[in-house]
This record gives C-alpha cells, sequence and structure tokens, in this order.
C-alpha cells in the first residue's frame, strides 16, 4: 500500500500519477475462509477492520453482492452524533463518534472528518423536555448538549429566519450538540476497503450470497454464491435490509422489517450552513457539504420496501418543512434525489448479535446507522472473534427479545 | 405515492390511508395456551420477504375501512385488497 | 442589432427589443431569445469559470443538456446556478458571470490550473491529513459552491395541482405530437409536457419537412387542433422531471400564465406515459475540448435556425456520425464560412463538404477563446492546424432515457447507434421516436402514432409523409491525444479524461465507482453530454462493451427543480393545521399562554395576571382548584361512542379493567396497552346501559385509539357485533373542579348533586345551565370535579354559566400547568412523563387495573411473559428533594451514588406543591416499590440532589376528597 500523503502525491504527479497501485485488488475466491463477512458496506468493512487489525484474523473474504460501498454508506446524510436517550445506547454512539474522529489517521485515508456540531432547532414544549432529558443522560456518558438561546442559534445559522413569534411553531429554544460531525461517506468505506486489502483480507465484489448453509449439527459451514459454495464456520452479515432474505435461508427468522429512507441535495451554494441543522418537531434535517449541495433528509417511508425510490409526499413534506424554517431556500432547486433501505427492529433499536444458528452472526436494524460504522464494526469484530458481545453492544443481542426486553430508544415499538 | 384501490371508494392516494403495519397472521384465540417462543415469534417477527407482503392500510380519511394490501416490497405492485383481514 | 445577430431568420421577434446587462455590460436581444443566444448574438465567448482548474467556459449547449456555463441573476429575481440555455430572456435582466474573480475574463483563481498535476481525481483522499483536515477545509468549502445563497424569498408563490389523465405524453416534439394528436382525436384524456418554451422539439432546430412543408407549419397545425379540444391539456416550458410508483409523475411549469404564481407544480397520476424525451447529443472527448468556441453541433444548429445568431465566423465540425455532416451545410447556408468536417469514420464521405475522412481533432487551440484545431488521422500520422473560432463537435446521440429509467425500465446497449436505449417497461408506458433510439422524422411521427394506437387498441392511422435522414455510427470514445492532457468528460466538475484512467487504475473501475471518486456526472447537468462517454471509456480501459460496464443510476429530478415548486404553498398552518376548542378565542382574549397540546389542540397553558410571576399564576391557580372553584377546558378529550350485543367484549379486549360488573350510569378507569404489553392509553370508561359504553380516551391519543379499536373489529373480530362512533368533536367538556364545584353546579342544575344519588365515578343526564348534558364525576385533580359534556355549539354557553354562577365562590379558569400540578400531588400518570412508551401497569403501582380474572386482554401474554423473566423494572416512585426549596428538572437522571455512571431512574414530573409548600416529585426507580425511604441522588453535570424516596401520592392519599 503506497501510503498516502502530500509527498507522495507530489511524487506521483512527477509520473503523470502513473504509480499510484490499487486501493484493493480482485483476486480468486478461495473454497474456504476462517471467516466471511457478508456485504462490503460500512459496517462489513470496519468489522473486518477490527477483526484484522484488533483480533490478528488475516483469513477473511467480505463478499459483496455489488461494488463495496454501494449500499447505505453510499446513501445516507453522513451525519455523525451521539445525542442519544438511553444508557443502553449514548456509550456505544460516544465511541463511534470518537472512532470516526481519528477514522482519517487510522486509514491513512482522507475521510473529510468535519466535527461541526449539530444545533436541534425546538419548536415545542415537549421536544424541550425530551432534549433536557437527553442532555442531562447523555452528561453521564460523556456527550454534550448545550442549551442555546434563539438569538445565539439565529447567529450561528443566518438562513434560519423562519419560526419567528407569529410562526406557526415558534422556535422556543435549540440545543447544541458540538460533538456531532460530517464527512464524506465514500471516503469511509474506500479507506475501510484500502486498508483492509493491504492487511490481506480479500473483497469480493459481484458475489451475492444465495444461501448460508449448515451442517448436520445445525452450524454454519459456509455459503453458496454464484461463483461456487465458500465454507468457513464464522459468517457475519451486514446487509442492512437483505438480513432477513438471507437468515430465512439458515431457517432463521429475525424481528426485522425493511424499510425505505431517502434523502436528497441541492444545487451547490456557496457556504451558508456551518453546523448540521436538526428540526425534530417538523421532522427535517439539513447540513452543506464542501462542495456547496445542501444534503437534507427527512422521515422513513411508512410500509416494508425494498425499492430504495422515494415517496413523493413523504419528500414533499420534508421540503415544506424546511422552507418553514428557511424561507429563502424556496428558488434554491435540488439537484438530486435517493432512497437506501434498512432494516428496522421490533423495538427500533440495533442488533448486534449470536443467533440461534451456531456460527453465524448478525449487525442489522440500524436505523441511522451511518455514525455506528466504526463501533458497529467493532462490536460485530469482538462478537465474532471472540464469542461473546463487546460491552458497548451487549444491550443489542437477540436474546432482548425472549423476553419482551426492549431497548426502547424511539419510545416506542414498530407499528403491528 | 401509493395509489390503493379501497373496494368501497375507488383507487386512491396513499395520504388517505393510514398505515396499520404488517399483517400478523390471526392473533391466536388463548394467547395463553400459545408458547413463550411462538407468541414472542407472533408478536415480533414480520413477513419481511422482498415480494408480496401483506400490510393493513386504513382507509383513515376516507370510509374508515381497514384493508389487508397484498403489495410487493420491491416495485409497489399491488396484489390485491380485500377488507379485513 | 447585435452583431452576431443575422438579418432574418430563427424564431425570434426583430421588432422588440430586450435589454440586459452581462457583468455590467448593455446588450439587447429579442423575445424568443433565451439568454444564451442573447449572449452569443452579443458575441459573448465567456460566461463561467470552471469549478476546480477556474478554465474559461462559454455556451456550448442550447438546452437542457448545456454542460459548461451557468450564470447568475442580480437584483429582484436573484438566483444563481442560472442555465444560461434554459432561461428566456426578459427585459431588465441583470446577469453575472459564475466564478470569476475579480472578472471572468481576468481569473486569478486559475493559478488552479497551474498546479492542475497536483490535484487530479480524489486528490483530496491521499492528502489535507496532517495535521488535520479542519485547517483546510475552511479554504477548500470557499472555493466550492457556485452560486450565492438568496438572502430573501423570492417574491410570489408557488402552487401545486393534482391531475389524472389516461395518457401522459412528455415531450412535444414529432413523436410526441404525433402521439398527442392521435391520442386526442380518439377522445382519451390527454395531458403533453413539453421542456421547451414551444412546441416542436428538435423540429425547431433544423429545416426538415413535413407533408412537402416547413415542418414547424405541421407542429403548428397540430398545437392548434390540441388547444380546440377538450380533452388536451398542453403544458409548455414544464418539465416532466420525477417518475414514481403507480405511474405519478412530477412536472414542474415554470411560466404558468397566472399574476404572482412563480412555478406550478404537478402531481400528475397516469394511467399510460409515452416518453417522447428526445436525445441528447454527446461531446467528443479531445484536449481542450472545453475551450470556448468549441460547441456541441446541435447547438451550432439551433442557434443558427432557431435564433438567427451565428455562433462564429468560421467554423470546423468535428463528428463521428451522420448528424454532423447536415451541421455542416447549415452552417454554410447561415453565412458561416465553413473550413472543415472532420469525420473520425475512415469510411465516411460527403461530395459537397470539405470532409477529412479517419482524422480527428487533437486538440483545440487559442487562449481564451478558439482560434484553431490541430487535425490528424486518426490511425496516426501528419497533423495539420486549421484557423477556426468555432468547433461544432457531435459524438452521436444518446436517448432521453431519463424518465423510462426512473420508472423503473431496464436499458439495453444498441451497438448500431452506439448507445443505452430503452428495453423493458416497468410502468404503463412507451417510448418513441428518438427517446426510443429512431432518430429519423418519419420513424419519430410512425412511433409516436403507433404506441398510442397500440395503446388504445386503434388501427394504425395515417401520418403525415417525412424522410428519416440516414444515421450511422462509429463511436469514438476519446482520441489517442487525449491521454496527459486536459481532456474533459465532465466540464462542470472539470473532471479529464485522465481521472478516469487514474480511477480505473486506483481500483475504482466500476461505474458507480468512477462516477463517485472522480465526481463525474455529478454536477447540475448531471452529465447529460458526458456520462456515456465515460462509460464508452471505462469500456476501452477495461476491454468491455459499454453494455457490460452498464449505466449510473438515473436519479430525480431530470433537471434541477426549485424547493418552491416541491413543496408548493404548504407553509404556516397550512403545512401544520391546528385544532382549537370552542373556547379557544376566549382563553387568548382572557390572557392565556396558549400551549399545543397533544393532537395539536390549542389550550390554555396558564392564564397570567399582571404582576404575577409564572410561578404565583401556577400557585394560584392549583390553590383555588385545591381550596375553593376552577374549571378548565376539557374539550378535546377523546370520547367515543361504543354500542352492541359485543361491547362489553370489545372493551374488555382492548382495555386492562373490567367492565362487566358496572353498573348503567357507572365508569371504570382502565389502560390500554399495546400488545407488547406497554401503556398505550387510559381513561375512564362508563356504561350508559346493557350493551352501550362511552370510552374516553387522552387528546393526543384519541384519534389513534380510534383506529386500534376499528382495527379490532375489522380485521379481528369481524363477527362482534359492535358500532364505535368518535364523539371528540361531538360532545366536548367544562371541568368543573374544587371542594366548592357542587354548590356551583348545584345553581345550574336540578340534578340530585348528593354523593349518594351520584357518587364518584358516576355518570347521569341532565339540563346544565338549560343545555342537555352528560355529567361525569371524575377526577384528574383529586379534588370533587364534575366534567360537563354538553354539544360543542353549547361549550361557550356552559362556560359562561358556570363563570357566573361561580363568581361569589372565586371561580377562575385554569389551564394545563396547574393541572399538572395538580396531578403530580396526586400520583396520578401523565402519558409523555410517566408513561413514555416503555411502562407496564405494574411499574406504576397499577396492577389492581389489570382485570386477569376476566381472561384474556391486549397486552396481557406480553406482561405476563415478561414479568416472568424477573428482570428488574423501573417503577413509579414519589420524590422528595431533601431541600424543599430545590426543584428535582424533569428528564434529570437518577444515578447510583449520584456518580455519573449509567442512570438507575429518573425524574419523570417535579413541581411546586401547593398542599405541602415545597417541591414534590415522581419518578422512576430501578427496583422502586422496594425502595421507599431511601435516599437517592438526582445527577445534574454540575452537582447532584438528594431526594427521598416516598410513595408516589402527596395529597389525600386515600381519595376521600374526590369521593365525598
Amino acid at each position: 500500500m503506497a501510503r498516502f500523503s502530500f509527498l507522495e502525491l507530489a511524487r506521483q504527479a512527477l509520473s503523470g500519477h502513473q504509480g499510484w497501485p490499487r486501493h484493493w485488488r480482485s483476486r480468486e475466491l478461495q473454497p474456504r475462509y476462517d471467516i466471511l463477512i457478508i456485504g462490503a458496506g460500512g459496517h462489513g468493512l470496519a468489522a473486518a477492520w477490527h477483526l484484522a487489525r484488533d483480533h490478528g484474523a488475516r483469513n477473511i473474504a467480505v463478499l459483496e453482492a455489488g461494488w463495496l460501498g454501494g449500499g447505505n454508506v453510499a446513501r445516507n446524510t453522513v451525519t455523525i452524533r451521539s445525542n442519544y436517550m438511553r444508557d443502553d445506547s449514548i456509550p456505544f454512539y460516544v465511541r463511534s463518534v470518537a472512532l470516526f474522529d481519528r477514522l482519517t489517521r487510522d486509514l491513512n485515508y482522507n475521510t473529510m472528518h468535519s466535527r461541526r456540531g449539530m444545533v436541534d432547532v425546538l419548536q415545542t414544549w415537549g421536544m424541550v423536555r425530551d432534549r433536557r432529558r437527553r442532555r442531562l443522560t447523555m452528561d453521564l456518558h460523556g456527550a454534550t448538549y448545550r442549551p442555546m438561546s434563539v438569538p445565539e442559534l439565529r447567529r450561528m445559522v443566518p438562513p434560519l429566519t423562519g419560526g419567528g413569534p407569529d410562526a406557526r411553531l415558534p422556535i422556543l429554544g435549540a440545543e447544541f450538540h458540538p460533538d456531532a460531525a460530517v464527512n464524506r461517506h465514500d471516503a469511509v468505506a474506500w479507506g475501510y476497503a484500502r486498508a483492509i486489502d493491504a492487511m490481506g483480507v480479500e473483497i469480493h465484489q459481484n458475489t451475492p450470497v444465495r444461501a448460508i448453509l449448515r451442517g448436520a449439527d445445525g452450524a454454519v459451514t459456509g455459503v453458496d454464491t454464484p461463483r461456487g459454495v465458500v465454507r468457513a464456520d464464522k459468517v457475519a452479515l451486514a446487509v442492512s435490509g437483505h438480513t432477513t432474505t438471507l437468515t430465512e435461508t439458515a431457517g432463521l427468522r429475525l424481528p426485522l422489517r425493511t424499510i425505505n429512507l431517502s434523502a436528497f441535495v441541492s444545487e451547490p451554494l456557496q457556504p451558508c450552513l456551518d453546523v448540521i441543522v436538526n428540526c425534530p418537531d417538523l421532522g427535517v434535517y439539513l447540513s452543506q457539504s464542501d462542495k456547496g449541495e445542501l444534503v437534507i433528509g427527512g422521515a422513513t417511508d411508512l410500509g416494508q420496501s425494498f425499492r430504495r425510490d422515494v415517496k413523493q409526499h413523504v419528500f414533499e413534506e420534508t421540503v415544506a418543512a424546511m422552507l418553514d424554517l428557511f424561507p429563502a431556500f424556496r428558488q434554491v432547486k435540488m439537484l438530486r434525489q435517493w432512497g437506501g433501505h434498512l432494516d428496522i427492529a421490533h423495538d427500533a433499536s440495533p442488533i448486534v448479535s449470536a443467533t440461534d444458528v451456531p456460527g453465524l452472526f448478525v449487525s442489522a436494524g440500524w436505523w441511522g446507522g451511518y455514525k455506528a460504522i466504526p463501533a458497529g464494526g467493532m462490536c460485530l469484530a469482538h462478537l465474532v472473534a471472540t464469542g461473546t458481545p463487546h460491552p458497548l453492544a451487549a444491550p443489542f443481542g437477540l436474546g432482548r427479545f425472549r423476553h419482551l426486553d426492549y431497548v426502547l430508544e424511539a419510545g416506542t415499538t414498530t407499528a403491528r | 405515492m401509493l395509489l390503493i384501490e379501497c373496494p368501497f371508494c375507488g383507487p386512491r392516494a396513499e395520504i388517505e390511508f393510514s398505515y396499520g403495519g404488517p399483517a400478523a397472521t390471526r392473533r391466536p384465540d388463548d394467547p395463553a395456551q400459545v408458547s413463550d417462543a411462538d407468541w414472542v415469534d407472533w408478536l415480533t417477527v414480520p413477513e419481511n420477504r422482498a415480494g408480496p407482503v401483506p400490510e393493513r392500510w386504513c382507509h383513515a380519511k376516507g370510509c374508515g375501512a381497514w384493508l389487508t394490501v397484498l403489495r410487493d416490497t420491491r416495485t409497489h405492485d399491488i396484489l390485491d385488497v380485500r377488507h379485513g383481514a | 442589432m447585435a452583431p452576431e445577430r443575422m438579418a432574418q431568420g430563427g424564431r425570434i421577434d426583430r421588432d422588440r427589443v430586450l435589454r440586459f446587462r452581462f457583468d455590467g455590460r448593455g446588450m439587447t436581444g429579442h423575445p424568443g431569445d433565451t439568454l444564451a443566444s442573447a449572449l452569443l448574438a452579443n458575441g459573448v465567448r465567456i460566461v463561467t469559470r470552471s469549478f476546480k482548474y477556474h478554465r474559461p467556459r462559454g455556451i456550448m449547449g442550447a438546452g437542457v443538456e448545456e454542460p459548461a456555463a451557468l450564470a447568475a441573476l442580480a437584483g429582484a429575481q436573484g438566483q444563481g446556478n442560472v442555465v444560461p440555455t434554459t432561461l428566456p430572456l426578459r427585459d431588465g435582466l441583470e446577469v453575472r458571470s459564475i466564478h470569476g474573480w475579480p472578472s471572468v475574463r481576468c481569473d486569478l483563481g486559475a493559478v488552479a490550473g497551474l498546479v492542475s498535476r497536483l490535484i487530479p481525481a480524489g486528490f483530496y483522499y491521499k492528502t489535507f491529513m496532517w495535521p488535520d483536515w479542519h485547517l483546510f477545509e475552511p479554504a477548500i468549502r470557499k472555493a466550492a459552491g457556485l452560486a450565492p445563497v438568496p438572502d430573501t424569498p423570492p417574491q410570489g408563490r408557488y402552487e401545486v395541482r393534482n391531475a389524472q389523465c389516461d395518457l401522459l405524453i412528455v415531450g412535444a416534439g414529432p413523436a410526441g405530437l404525433m402521439a398527442a394528436v392521435v391520442a386526442a382525436r380518439a377522445g382519451a384524456r390527454v395531458m403533453l409536457a413539453d421542456e421547451g418554451l414551444e412546441a416542436g422539439g428538435s423540429l425547431l432546430a433544423r429545416p426538415a419537412r413535413i407533408d412537402g412543408a416547413a415542418a414547424m407549419n405541421w407542429v403548428a397545425a397540430a398545437v392548434a387542433e390540441l388547444a380546440a379540444l377538450p380533452n388536451v391539456t398542453h403544458l409548455q416550458h414544464a418539465t416532466a422531471w420525477g417518475w414514481r410508483e403507480h405511474g405519478l409523475v412530477m412536472v414542474q411549469e415554470r411560466a404558468p400564465d397566472h399574476r404572482g404564481l412563480i412555478e406550478r407544480g404537478w402531481r400528475v397520476r397516469a394511467r399510460h406515459v409515452i416518453c417522447a424525451t428526445g436525445a441528447i447529443e454527446r461531446m467528443l472527448v479531445f484536449p481542450g475540448n472545453d475551450r470556448p468556441g468549441v460547441m456541441l453541433a446541435s447547438a451550432v444548429q439551433a442557434y443558427i435556425n432557431r435564433w438567427g445568431v451565428r455562433p462564429g465566423r468560421r467554423a470546423v465540425v468535428f463528428t463521428n456520425n451522420d448528424s454532423g455532416h447536415d451541421v455542416a451545410r447549415e452552417l454554410r447556408a447561415g453565412g458561416v464560412e465553413l473550413a472543415a468536417v472532420i469525420d473520425s469514420r475512415a469510411g465516411a464521405s460527403a461530395d459537397d463538404l470539405p470532409l477529412l475522412a479517419g482524422q480527428v481533432v487533437q486538440r483545440s487551440l487559442g487562449w481564451r477563446g478558439l482560434r484553431g484545431v490541430e487535425v490528424a488521422p486518426l490511425s496516426g500520422g501528419k497533423t495539420q492546424r486549421i484557423a477556426c473560432d468555432l468547433l461544432a463537435v457531435s459524438g452521436g446521440w444518446n436517448p432521453a432515457v431519463h424518465l423510462h429509467s426512473q420508472s423503473r425500465g431496464t436499458l439495453r446497449w444498441d451497438d448500431t447507434i452506439a448507445a443505452f436505449r430503452p428495453d423493458r417497461t416497468a410502468q404503463p408506458s412507451a417510448s418513441v421516436g428518438a427517446a426510443d433510439g429512431r432518430f429519423g422524422l418519419h420513424q419519430a411521427l410512425q412511433s409516436g402514432a403507433g404506441a398510442v394506437a397500440a395503446h388504445l387498441g386503434l388501427a394504425m392511422p395515417d401520418i403525415p409523409q417525412a424522410e428519416d435522414a440516414p444515421y450511422r455510427i462509429e463511436p469514438l470514445w476519446s482520441v489517442p491525444s487525449a491521454t496527459g492532457s486536459k481532456a474533459f468528460v465532465d466540464l462542470m466538475n472539470d473532471v479529464t479524461l485522465d481521472d478516469i484512467a487514474l480511477a480505473n487504475r486506483e481500483g475504482y473501475g466500476a461505474v458507480e465507482h468512477a462516477k463517485r471518486y472522480t465526481t463525474a456526472g455529478m454536477a447540475l447537468d448531471q452529465g447529460k453530454t458526458g456520462n456515456v462517454n465515460v462509460i464508452g471509456i471505462l469500456a476501452g480501459l477495461q476491454d468491455a462493451a459499454p453494455g457490460q460496464i452498464g449505466t449510473t443510476t438515473f436519479r430525480a429530478p431530470y433537471t434541477p427543480v426549485s424547493f418552491g415548486t416541491i413543496a408548493g404553498g404548504r407553509a404556516g398552518p397550512a403545512l401544520l393545521p391546528y385544532r382549537h376548542t370552542p373556547l379557544t378565542d376566549w382563553h387568548i382574549a382572557q390572557g392565556a399562554v396558549i400551549y399545543e397540546a397533544g393532537a395539536r389542540w390549542r389550550r390554555p397553558g396558564y392564564y397570567s395576571q399582571p404582576g404575577e410571576s409564572f410561578q404565583q399564576t401556577i400557585d394560584r391557580e392549583a390553590r383555588t382548584v385545591r381550596q375553593g372553584v376552577a374549571i378548565y377546558d376539557g374539550a378535546p378529550l377523546g370520547l367515543y361512542a361504543i354500542e352492541g350485543p359485543d361491547a362489553l367484549r370489545l372493551i374488555e379486549h382492548a382495555c386492562t379493567a373490567r367492565y362487566g360488573t358496572l353498573a348503567p350510569g357507572m365508569g371504570r378507569y382502565g389502560l390500554m396497552l399495546t400488545e407488547d404489553g406497554l401503556i398505550f392509553d387510559d381513561g375512564v370508561t362508563f356504561r350508559l346501559a346493557e350493551d352501550r359504553f362511552l370510552l374516553s380516551a387522552s387528546t393526543g391519543n384519541a384519534d389513534a385509539v380510534g383506529l386500534h379499536l376499528e382495527k379490532i373489529l375489522q380485521i379481528d373480530r369481524p363477527d362482534w357485533r359492535v358500532r364505535v362512533v368518535n364523539l371528540t368533536q361531538q360532545w366536548m367538556n367544562a371541568t368543573l373542579c374544587g371542594p366548592r364545584a357542587r354548590q356551583v353546579l348545584a345553581r345550574l342544575t336540578d340534578m340530585d348533586l348528593s354523593t349518594d344519588a351520584f357518587p364518584f365515578m358516576g355518570l347521569r343526564a341532565g339540563q346544565v345551565a338549560g343545555l342537555r348534558s352528560r355529567v361525569a364525576r371524575v377526577s384528574f385533580t383529586g379534588e370533587l370535579s364534575y366534567e360537563i359534556n354538553v354539544r360543542q355549539r353549547d361549550l361557550p354557553t356552559l362556560w359562561d354559566a358556570l363563570l357566573q354562577a361561580g363568581a361569589q365562590d372565586g371561580i377562575i379558569p385554569i389551564g394545563s400547568e396547574a393541572n399538572h400540578v395538580l396531578r403530580v400531588e396526586k400520583g396520578f400518570l401523565s402519558l409523555g412523563h410517566e408513561v413514555d412508551g416503555t411502562v407496564d401497569p405494574y411499574d406504576l403501582g397499577m396492577g389492581w387495573a389489570m382485570a386477569a380474572k376476566k381472561g384474556d386482554f391486549i397486552g396481557l401474554r406480553s406482561v405476563r411473559l415478561r414479568r416472568a423473566s424477573g428482570l428488574a423494572r423501573r417503577e413509579l416512585v414519589g420524590l422528595l428533594p431533601e431541600d424543599p426549596e430545590v426543584s428535582l428538572p424533569e428528564g434529570a437522571p437518577i444515578t447510583p451514588g449520584g456518580r455519573r455512571e449509567a442512570s438507575e431512574g429518573l425524574v419523570t414530573a417535579c413541581v411546586r406543591s401547593v398542599v405541602l409548600d415545597r417541591w414534590v416529585g415522581l419518578g422512576l426507580l430501578l427496583g422502586g416499590h422496594a425502595r421507599r425511604g431511601e435516599r437517592v441522588q438526582v445527577r445534574l453535570p454540575d452537582r447532584t440532589i438528594a431526594a427521598k424516596v416516598v410513595a408516589p401520592v402527596f395529597h389525600d392519599a386515600d381519595g376521600t376528597r374526590m369521593r365525598e
């Protein structure tokens, strides 16, 4: 692996950049590995990296149905934060934010990590109470919220001119979450891929898994792909949206359903938003990328979907909500929109867990899973390598459903 | 925005409907007789096929009928709509 | 007249002059001009500096495909990122170039071009890491972003309309117009949407003939025929930008003929869609292909024929297909000197043209503008220079398959046209004409008519006579000299052939990787002229066919669409409608601070009096209830009538309590659980008769409870004979509460209010203040209390009567803040506080509400299963801060020993008790029921607060006051 640096860039420039090696290699698919990771998205690649770096595992293959980094890691709004409500969740995300902070150095790949902070715009007293509760609980675990006055908010976010005293929902206050960050999502996937390739982990793109194979004793023995059967005693799934499709081939039923979430970006504008702005009462959040595009997200669609599309009315609500607070954006144009599918657990909290099938592990139920990539990968790696849950992911085991002992971060279970 | 064919009102836009979740199999008449594992399965594990999936929609801003809609989660094609379960 | 304007020809009105300014220079144009045609007519060559290398760029296209030029509008109509080729010229436009400093002609940022060897694709992934990205980010951000942010909302409004049609035809070129005419004549409901300023499509830009006359005559006749038909809606300047599921197509109408309306969005639900979206010409990739003076051949053709503009004086045409030859002829006809036609196909021939077959442009020459080209045989050999100030390039044509792809239709690579064309459809639709890869005019008319005839089951109609021009192409994805120099595949994002090659070399050869690594195709134009070149280049590098490389996803929108159009008129109350009770205005007039309660009801929070602090107001209101009498607007309380032989079964199935033992005229408190065994709602249910009940639900859940009950009945228990009627907005209550409530009410009714005749939890019908009423003796405050329900329209009358009747007792209205104090003193639960979606009845010490003897009900199985596991639960407790003058912040965690570690509980509510004259709280505490008397610590960031765990009731623990 050629180490990236300004000097190396200058040196390569002299030869017209002909000397850069491949960031990852194409290789022969072997008949057997120690560990198979299914899904070369953020979580799968991060798990492989932690397995290789922290646990010394090398004989690993990451199998990807399409192109690496093509799942939700390519389709999110790059919002990294730890403003959760419950003791079970906050420490996990605090660690994830910290791991993201150092990812550029760890991977020697510039992820353009920008710890710019997020401000929550509060427009109902119920939300003020909710955010206070979060602030006080987050403090126990080293995550930060800071209450902010409305004038301070408006100074921080100049285009936020709506929500005045006569507005339908006047702004009552704000909470600032300085830990929040954005970065470049593709760089995260590619950086992990390049780093694990250098450590000998194999990445096989265009290798969809058709079935998980089990032996006579019920344990996992490998997977079936169009390129042939690949054997391994440990198989870890990180295939957001497709988890149940695969586990059902092993006769395993999981409390997950697959739903669609969409996002969109504006035309590039000169810098106008220095922080991530989240408006929980209206259901919209936005930030501005280094290219100047506003990156905007809203609610999930109703109903299950594997379609990766945009529901027009959900999208319209999100836009209308944004314009209520940012009326000058009415003439700004949308450039691109897209959807991604994620699976959401019955209690809407993630699952990082061993399963009833020996040797089969899952990392699923990531709803806002981008921010969880480093810690999710670390915990999945720990689980696969040691057979025991990482303490940070202990609350996220499948066992909780056996006793209906939910992790109710969202304060509710999914509709039934 | 789906177009759902209400059996009473005809094709109507999704915004007239309330989503009622994936359609479970019929609720056991006497849950006390169901094993813990089966109860947890019934309660928490939905049909999650990439393909036709039954789900509930209520025509809340229309006639109020609760419908069972068979919708393909890959295409949104609606294969069947019926009143009730 | 502007210097490059031809004396005649084109579809502009030379009699009228429009004046505009470009970077301060006064210029003129005519109605019919776009900003681009007017700029070219005025001899403007450079309008933009490029994003990364700050290279000068001019206008290269003539429509939505424009790959290079952008401008900004200043003044009242100000906006950025304007595509000059699609903006109709208006009088008074104030236009600014983009991205030049100090000016677009002399751009200091051009030094970026000098260090360009250091900044190939993805360079930023490899550097700016030490010491930290934060040091570099501000400078990078400043360089990015083309347009300034508007600082004021635009003047005018937006709207959205819904429409249904049998056939939506997108594109009013020859194929679309033909389709529209056939469909309209057959009586179908037709909607025709076209992105151009006027109908005609490609016919606007070329001298074609239909039925032996100018093709535009046929267009005019077709448009007139459609206009006369009532079953046709024809929108021009209207782009179909997104195609969703179930035939929903989004259309943006940019110049609706309505005062004050800026743009109109259409949600068109179409049974069938005809994509007549035409085709888009590709760029050719050679060194310096971005130099001002290089233009798409089709754009050159359009400027000459449609706008009467000479885009240059001496032209070279560079093509790999036949369409470039026609452009060469039209250039000559337009009075432009034709220096040469460079055709990369060795076998190309045209006797009437100065053709150099088998040759390519090696590079363009010039500094700010084009001065010539260097030409050489494709197979290598001697180069020659040809002077020119215009280079018209044609890399072949791509069917505009964007809409077809958005609908999830598939594509296939067709070698004969060297392009992707529609394959299978996914929704009822057809692609016709050039959008289907049929580039001939006869083919366009025939496929347009044929698709409609096939869909409607008509015989194939006669179509007008027209000729198909030949179209042969040999793909040329880049010229050999393009490597190692600036040959662009994406001009707006400054992506070169070398960038693609570098990406491929480094492992980013998958088309999505290459796009993301280099950003090719991700600019405002979304790569309309360049993306297929990228695919062709990747195919060459990987020794594959373009069809094997595949395309990236075609995402909406087809062209950028303003957020205003998407949201339509929704803002403020139209975005979030609220509900008001018949008394909301009265409360406001009384100076109440209005809160938005559950379900968006506007109700009083508290009624502040002059000179009172917030706390004094709440104390006064709460104390009045404890000592005197008060009224509260209970209008939003959810209320359902449940009637029928199986009414009891439904209620006992949905609620935890037992109701079979309830006597008519009496009510019982119960909880509603989710099937997960968690509390969902609470309320009192009254029995009116054997088979008639009134069920009350909390304000916030009123609608959800109705849906829930109906779902049980319609899905699970269709055999039960029950009728559920929502009375929430029919019957509304004023709650009269306080020890003097009985004597006030007695003044307004002849009902017997004695506890014997009208006990606690009783419901009585009768007259109050002369109004038909139902009075419920229930209490949410712990005091004697009557909820007086009347018809909605009677509530203000009742309210006034109660105020008058209670005047001598000092009656006052109270708001929800005082109610909160009163319910906390009693330990009554509140949704959103104690009930946060995680608790079951036992957690709240309400196991008594679980009437297990009656058999199964919703939630019971899950509650039992969870509790059988023996896991410790957070349970409701009262909290007394050790210092009675210190309050516990709501939501604050309780931690073991007050340490900064995972919490063991939290404060759910804390109020200043008017009966104890101190702060009292409620909380959820791990194993709390068994911890009474214990001292716990509430943990705040800067301190801890000690509190004593007590029973969660601070007033009248046995409930005598509300019962007597």
